[in-house]
């Protein structure tokens, strides 16, 4: 292997060397295309847009888009000339809906932190709809992304490279577990403070991440697999979606619930928004865990 | 502490900019995550420490790995194209 | 004239949002490149999101985690915004990936990251 020195290897990163080169030109992947693209686009550089209108068009369109930017940045600033100043306590936005939440928000909910009050107890439905959007993208992205599991295992040198760096595998094998409680802590103690599932979620699957850079795909087949995956996802959306159901039903507008506020500022209070802290997490570190299986292996697990 | 905020500001806007004028993908990805932890502080001056914790997580930790992971797939399939070519010819 | 400058202080995070939504939206329309032009788009989110988040901010407030008993709603900033924006992060992260992901398959189709020669790609494949 050539010896290149940082500034080569970095100048492998610039951005046109990921454009169409007339090396790379009409080689088109072998899986996905059923036809024969060879013929179609010859190895010659591609010749200009046919028709004069389309040309005029590819002429006009950075003038176009820089005048309308500008038009749309001048009414942005006349817009913030019209705001109320930063940090100013007669803000029209600070209404009798903050007042509310804020003054009566820790006994109707039993929460200290008056964010997870707002987004797991008054609009727990947008929650609900987010902990969806997530596990829809990470839908979307296995059918983009996922390659048959008959095919043979991918053969890339980086990453079993990657394996054996005693760097990497010491120092993950002493951070890794430092950030994985780091994000359990988060998510146990949303209620309390700073934090909740969202964030305790990213830290466990950064946490899972990194394991899984350190010691490969085999060795991280013992923790996450496809089917722990499906289980554990599915079953922390069921149990939201089942656990919110019940509580808009009886439990809204102050009427008798079997999941009472306890006493605020204790771990085992704020009624429902401590196992709806952790369905998140699980639901959020699981779906970034296999993000990045799927980017890296096109599988997950 | 005015001044501190502005300070941040700026360098905000400075690393905006310069993330989108980077010809180098990879140096464009790193200036992209100091954009998100400067952020991220900007959220806890805030007094917005939730905010901060996420944004800290999720904007600089695993979107900042996704578009890594993203450009060594695309350099893995660039090379792999390349060797092929060159076999051929 | 001072008049003015002092305006702009005084909204000074709701201007540098307004600066960098700029530049995102520049990046998202004039780039050719697909990887810079999502990081456009982050950029746009995060810039919506500073001027949502200063929206709610007071000053010489606490921040929303009540301390013992004190339920004063004048002693706290505004927890409203925080809540909309912690969705909004989770959801552009959502549609950073999934765009991240189409990225990689148009790349193994036609080995390129220009939206140009993408779009001049297909059309000839399809033979328009």
């Amino acid at each position: 292997m050539k010896k290149t020195g940082f500034l080569e290897r970095l100048r492998d990163w610039d951005a046109d060397r990921f454009d169409l080169t007339e090396k790379t030109a009409g080689d088109m992947h072998p899986d996905l295309s059923p036809k024969p693209l060879k013929q179609e686009i010859p190895d010659a550089p591609l010749e200009r847009l046919a028709t004069r209108g389309e040309r005029a068009f590819d002429r006009l369109y950075p003038v176009l888009a820089l005048v309308l930017g500008t038009v749309m940045i001048v009414f942005l600033f006349l817009t913030v000339l019209d705001l109320p100043p930063y940090g100013a306590a007669d803000n029209p936005a600070h209404n009798e809906v903050t007042a509310r939440y804020l003054g009566s928000g820790t006994a109707e909910t039993g929460a200290v932190n008056a964010v997870a009050g707002v987004i797991l107890d008054y609009r727990a439905f947008d929650t609900l709809g987010e902990s969806h959007v997530l596990y829809a993208a990470i839908t979307a992205v296995l059918i983009l992304l996922l390659v048959q599991s008959d095919a043979p295992e991918a053969d890339d040198p980086g990453a079993r490279l990657m394996e054996r760096d005693p760097i990497l595998t010491v120092t993950a094998s002493v951070i890794a577990p430092i950030v994985i409680l780091f994000g359990v802590y988060n998510m146990l103690t949303g209620h309390l403070g700073p934090g909740g599932g969202f964030s305790g979620g990213a830290i466990v699957g950064a946490g899972l991440i990194l394991l899984s850079f350190a010691f490969g795909p085999h060795r991280m087949k013992r923790i996450v697999t496809f089917r722990t995956f499906r289980i554990a996802s599915i079953s922390a959306l069921c149990f939201y979606s089942v656990s919110k159901l019940y509580s808009f039903f009886c439990g809204a507008n102050g009427l008798h619930t079997i999941f009472s506020p306890g006493t605020p500022s204790r771990i085992l209070s704020a009624g429902l928004i401590l196992p709806l802290n952790i369905a998140v997490g699980v639901v959020v570190s699981f779906t970034m865990y296999g993000l990045y299986s799927l980017f890296e292996r096109g599988r997950i697990g | 502490m005015e001044y501190f905020e502005v300070l941040l500001l700026g360098l905000l806007v400075v690393c905006g900019i310069s993330t989108c004028v980077t010809k180098n993908l990879l140096a464009s990805l790193v200036i992209f995550l100091a954009y998100s932890v400067l952020m991220s502080i900007l959220w806890a001056l805030m007094k917005a420490p939730d905010l901060a914790v996420t944004e800290a997580a999720v904007g600089a930790g695993i979107s900042g790995i996704l578009l890594f992971i993203t450009l060594k797939k695309l350099r893995d399939i660039r090379r792999k194209a390349d060797d092929e070519k060159d076999r051929l010819s | 004239m001072n008049d003015f400058l002092m305006k702009l202080w005084d909204s000074r995070f709701a201007v540098a949002a307004v600066i960098l939504f700029a530049v995102g939206f520049v990046t998202l329309l004039l780039h050719r490149n697909l990887i810079k032009k999502i990081i456009g788009l982050n950029i746009m989110d995060t810039a919506a999101y500073l001027l949502l988040t200063s929206l709610g901010y007071i000053e010489n407030r606490l921040s929303p985690i009540l301390r013992g008993d004190d339920t004063d709603p004048a002693h706290y900033v505004n927890p409203l915004p925080a809540g909309l924006v912690l969705t909004g992060i989770v959801v552009s992260v959502s549609v950073t990936a999934v765009l991240l992901a189409l990225t990689i398959r148009l790349y193994r189709r036609y080995h390129s990251l220009n939206v140009d020669e993408i779009y001049k790609m297909a059309q000839k494949e399809h033979g328009v």
